[in-house]
């Protein structure tokens, strides 16, 4: 007679021995360090940081090697650590004017005060494999010049001194900055939350909307202001001693898109903006990001929907979550063979009563 | 962070957060069957697998309880493992197969065959908590639908369903109206289980992690499965008989035991056919 299996709990156990040995890998091959890691896979930890909403490239780079290269398990790892953190309080808000620039370009200028500078970009190499770094992998030093010890100016602030673009409005107040990690999302919300979702946001998700947009699906006719990714300062007050406190510098990438805009009753003919901010090297979601956030931003600009899915704030906010998704979509593969019996006895009994009719 | 309990507060959470759960908790069991929105954790298990469930019973669990977790009825699913181990690692409670002698019990897809007492706690894991959801995508929708008790959409949706079928064609996650008000979705479990959370003796909770919602039913509150007077509701089951304890009126788990496709029908819920057969 056959008999329920009991065998959950070792099965588990042997998954995960089996999973940590497939991670090491061969033997005879050095183990990766978590140094490596950090210091030669950047981006797979900007991307880490990035959608696991924490800055931490140690920890980033130990979770890459944790999840053998798969970025979302790393992301996953980082959100589930992150969550035991205590959050003590709000710091500063970041002013991006004084970041010092590794990267910094306008597309909307021939020339801008302090220069375009291309910084260690992929944009113009060849997309050629470089057999040489089978065998050997050393590199000259490379001394970046004066140039990237500097601070620039906003580009879209000379648009702004004749009045041509539209004015950010500063917000500092935590009521007018929620914590999404902290508070249940409600639509509407405003551009700070939309803003945070984004950030966090899966940059495969956001590159599609973004593309979306540009292919007609609330086109938003963006031009890339600026972008600039280098070091900038976190601060803090602490209350105690009553004064700001620097306690981090962390790379970001930031961009900010001018988008052609017609005018309306209410708003007279202006450019627009859409802004884009992520942890580490990370530009193609920083020009993602931008894109994504003016599209959603047509209720407050008193544009009219096209009903497109990148302009859907419920659409884009709730989908865009990689590790809410990730968890969704693959927890089809869990047992769900209770609910397809009830399924099978229904259909049976539909079936039945059919051909039951059909021979009556 | 090492991997020892020490580095965890009782029961994960830290007490800010529980505390931020159980108020949702409370205001859920105030008004029953009404989506309480909650700012839901990132749990070390991914969402969609019981992280809502998870966070319910961590603000619920104090040392002294005894606690019992069940995917599709059995203890001894992989999932419910898993789940069961992280409690007993970071809460260090007693766990017990045994649905008597478990004050707190996390299900996943089903309820268990034993009647349960006033002293218990049934905690569901919840994927999608809004039943009108796959009539109406959007939450801002729903939400509203739910504050004017506007619940037409569904009964035209349990019309179709017997005009095309002849039968109201859902088979699990059927919805229900809990006091006499919302409407709620009873979690993924077969309808067969929907009766037995009418006038339940326990509490019922549902935690529903990625989609931030958390709901309740308290003791001896009326559940009514939604029917039509000329079409009743029908809790539905394998009409077989459970070939391991030869119950005849519990859920079955259709069992395919050799390649010519022959079958098997014995209890979903593994403890009620334990102590059945001794
Ligand atoms: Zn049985």
């Amino acid at each position: 007679m056959y008999v329920a299996v009991k065998g959950g709990e070792r099965a588990i156990d042997n998954a995960h021995r089996w999973l940590e040995d497939e991670r090491r890998g061969d033997r005879k091959v050095t183990d990766l360090s978590v140094d490596q890691i950090k210091t030669q896979l950047s981006l797979s930890i900007a991307k880490v940081m990035a959608e696991g909403s924490l800055f931490d490239p140690e920890l980033a780079s130990l979770a890459i090697k944790q999840a053998r290269g798969d970025l979302i398990e790393a992301i996953f790892l980082i959100r589930a650590y992150r969550t035991t953190l205590p959050r003590f309080g709000v710091g500063q808000p970041i002013n991006t004017d004084k970041m010092i620039a590794k990267r910094r370009i306008s597309a909307t200028f021939k020339d801008i005060p302090g220069g375009q500078l291309l910084g260690p970009t992929f944009d113009y190499t060849h997309r050629l494999l470089d057999f040489k770094l089978l065998a050997d992998g050393s590199i000259d030093e490379f001394e970046p010049g004066k140039d990237t010890e500097q601070m620039f100016q906003h580009v879209t602030q000379f648009l702004n001194n004749e009045g041509i673009i539209e004015t950010e409005e500063t917000s500092s107040s935590e009521a007018e900055s929620p914590d999404l990690t902290r508070q249940p999302l409600e639509i509407p919300a405003n551009r700070a939350l939309r803003l945070q979702a984004l950030t966090r946001s899966d940059e495969g998700f956001l590159l599609g909307m973004a593309y979306s947009t540009q292919r007609g699906f609330g086109r938003n006719h963006p031009f890339v202001g600026e972008l600039r990714i280098g070091l900038i300062s976190v601060e803090f007050e602490i209350p105690e001693i009553g004064f700001n406190i620097e306690i981090a510098e962390i790379e970001i990438s930031e961009c900010e898109t001018v988008n052609q805009f017609l005018g309306s009753k209410t708003h007279p003919p202006k450019f627009t903006r859409g802004y884009g901010f992520v942890f580490g090297q990370s530009e193609r979601k920083a020009i993602s990001m931008a894109l994504v956030d003016r599209a959603l931003r047509w209720k407050e600009l008193g544009e009219v929907s096209d009903g497109a899915p990148a302009q859907d704030e419920e659409f884009v906010l709730y989908h865009g979550d990689n590790i809410q998704a990730t968890g969704f979509v693959e927890h089809i593969k869990l047992p769900h063979y209770v609910d397809f019996q009830a399924e099978l006895e229904l259909i049976r009994k539909i079936r039945k009563t059919a051909f039951e009719a059909k021979k009556g | 962070m090492s991997n020892s309990e020490e580095d965890f507060n009782f029961a994960y959470l830290d007490e800010q957060t529980k505390r931020m759960i159980r108020r949702a908790l409370i205001k859920a069991i105030c008004i029953p069957g009404y989506q309480v929105p909650f700012a839901s954790r990132e749990m070390p298990m991914p969402y969609g697998w019981g992280t809502g469930g998870v966070q319910v019973t961590a603000a619920c669990l104090q040392e002294t309880d005894v606690l019992k977790v069940i995917d599709q009825g059995s203890d001894d699913t992989t999932n419910a493992v898993s789940i069961r181990k992280f409690f007993e690692r970071v809460a260090g409670v007693k766990t017990t197969e045994n649905t008597g002698k478990a004050s707190v019990i996390q299900t996943r897809h089903r309820i268990p065959e034993q009647v349960l007492s006033e002293d218990q706690i049934l905690v569901y894991q919840v994927p999608i908590p809004e039943p009108l959801r796959f009539l109406e995508p959007r939450e801002t929708e729903t939400r509203v639908m739910h504050a004017l008790e506007e619940y037409g959409l569904m009964h035209v949706k349990l019309y179709e369903d017997i005009s095309i079928n002849g039968e109201i064609s859902t088979a699990y996650a059927y919805p229900v109206k809990v006091n006499d008000r919302y409407i709620m979705d009873p979690s993924p479990t077969p309808k067969f289980d929907n009766p037995k959370m009418n006038f339940c003796p326990a509490i019922q909770l549902f935690g529903a992690g990625r989609e931030q919602r958390i709901y309740a039913v308290p003791p001896y509150t009326k559940v009514i499965s939604l029917d039509f007077e000329d079409y009743p509701f029908e809790a539905s089951r394998a009409e077989k008989t459970c070939e391991i304890c030869g119950a005849t009126n519990t859920y079955l788990d259709e069992v395919v035991i050799d390649d010519k496709g022959t079958r098997m029908f014995s209890c979903s819920d593994s403890d009620y056919c334990n102590s059945q057969k001794s």
